[in-house]
């Protein structure tokens, strides 16, 4: 079947099986590998983007489903000169990562929250990242930088 | 993981669902939001020969007052439910328990629904609906019928639905100013619930229990004798009367006894005091 889909405001359009997940559509066909795949169940939220604007695991969605979205990913959102988006400024301002490998669907997730909330508190932080898992145990950073990102400081795009 | 083989069709309208599952057969599925049927598909655990994707009738998300009701539409997601203002005001229990579900990616796609009809007895909204005494309503070739929540849930993953009906919205009663509460058990965040009780007091009271058993439960024994005017703690001690939880990795069956009544205790309280 025939899926067209904005993916960082470029246009796609593709011939997938419906059986497709959107995760493997978006590494394997589109070729954007920013996002990852974690445990494959909907648990570990590595493989989160944006599907119009709302946070969603990729890896529990068809790319059928998505068909006509606007999706973002990781690789989107840094601005067109290679400046980063103010949660990627943030997460590097506060050492808010390890190993990495949760980064790309943590940044996601919380850039869905702050659109949601964006003045959360700290307890809403880390409740609104309650669908991503950080197994380097590093959510004391990546939720100051959260807070961070929230507060306005160290934005370099706005 | 990956799905096995289906043919996929998307429907437009509630009629073209029907006429699109009837062409399926027996193996059809209805999609909603996928996040509780593309997690077994994934598992090989369903294997539906046709998907019919009703994810965009928007004619299905609503929520609305209708006289002493709120009416919700089945495709309504966990998401909207939370933020409904209508909810928020007369069935605040319900939109509290959206709130639990899973974690914010999943409200974003998983739909009350959708919840509903997988008829899962560790599922946090079937037992919300039970203690607010919901009725659901099902459209089929032949027309719509009325499906009281307490006939609905009838085995494992089996509920009332007819395979070629689709559950198309809910009917509450408003519950307007009733003190209410949500207790769910877990060892982390997203986790489903260990045991959960989901209680409504006021002029219609009841109460909800998540996995503790094959289908979501009411406490009948519990909210007879709260109505025959036994104390939160007596009624509570009878919440699982007839009951057979399931053991697993989590809890013990007795565990699980011990566990409902603690929570019916606290849930009977928090919404006296609420």
């Amino acid at each position: 079947m025939k899926v067209s889909v904005t993916v960082n405001g470029a246009a796609q359009e593709h011939e997938v099986e419906p059986r497709l997940l959107l995760v493997h559509y978006i590494r394997d066909v589109v070729g954007l590998t920013g996002t990852n795949i974690g445990c494959d169940t909907s648990s570990c939220g590595a493989c989160t983007l944006l599907v119009d604007g709302e946070s969603v695991k990729s890896c529990t969605m068809l790319a059928a489903q998505a068909d006509g979205a606007q999706i973002t990913t990781i690789e989107g959102l840094a601005g067109t000169e290679g400046n980063m988006h103010p949660m990627q400024e943030a997460f590097r301002e506060k050492h808010a990562l390890q190993c990495g490998y949760c980064t790309p669907g943590m940044v996601m997730a919380a850039v869905s929250l702050l659109e949601e909330n964006p003045n959360p508190t700290e307890t809403e932080v880390r409740e609104g990242l309650e669908g991503n898992l950080c197994r380097c145990t590093g959510y004391h950073n990546i939720v100051q930088a959260v807070l961070h990102a929230a507060s306005g400081a160290g934005s370099v795009t706005a | 993981m990956i799905p096995a083989g289906f043919d996929y069709r998307r429907a437009s309208t509630v009629d073209e669902a029907l006429s699109l599952l009837a062409d399926g057969g027996e193996d059809a599925k209805l999609l909603a939001g996928g996040h509780s049927l593309l997690p077994l598909m994934k598992l090989r655990l369903a294997a539906p020969s046709m998907l019919v994707d009703i994810g965009r009738l928007q004619d299905l998300s609503f929520v609305r007052e209708e006289g002493d009701s709120v009416v919700v539409g089945a495709l309504t997601r966990h998401r909207d439910l939370e933020t409904s203002d209508v909810l928020r005001q007369h069935l605040p229990l319900l939109s509290h328990v959206a709130g639990q579900v899973g974690d914010p990616q999943v409200r974003h796609r998983g739909t009350i629904g959708g919840s509903v009809a997988h008829g899962d007895p560790a599922s946090d909204l079937p037992a919300a609906c039970l203690a607010l005494g919901a009725t659901f309503t099902a459209t089929g070739a032949n027309g719509t019928r009325q499906i009281a929540s307490a006939d609905f849930f009838q085995g494992f993953l089996e509920t009332a639905l007819a395979p070629d009906e689709i559950l198309t919205s809910i009917t509450l009663p408003k519950a307007t100013g009733a003190g209410w509460s949500f207790q769910k058990f877990n060892r982390r965040a997203q986790d489903w619930a260990i045991v959960g009780v989901a209680a409504v007091r006021g002029d219609r009271p009841g109460i909800g229990l998540v996995n503790m058993g094959s289908v979501p439960l009411r406490a009948t024994a519990a909210e007879e004798a709260l109505a025959g005017g036994a104390s939160e703690s007596e009624a509570a001690a009878r919440a699982t009367e007839g009951l057979d939880p399931p053991g697993d990795l989590n809890a013990s069956p007795e565990y699980r006894v011990h566990l409902a009544q603690v929570l019916v205790r606290r849930a009977l309280e928090e919404a006296r005091a609420a």
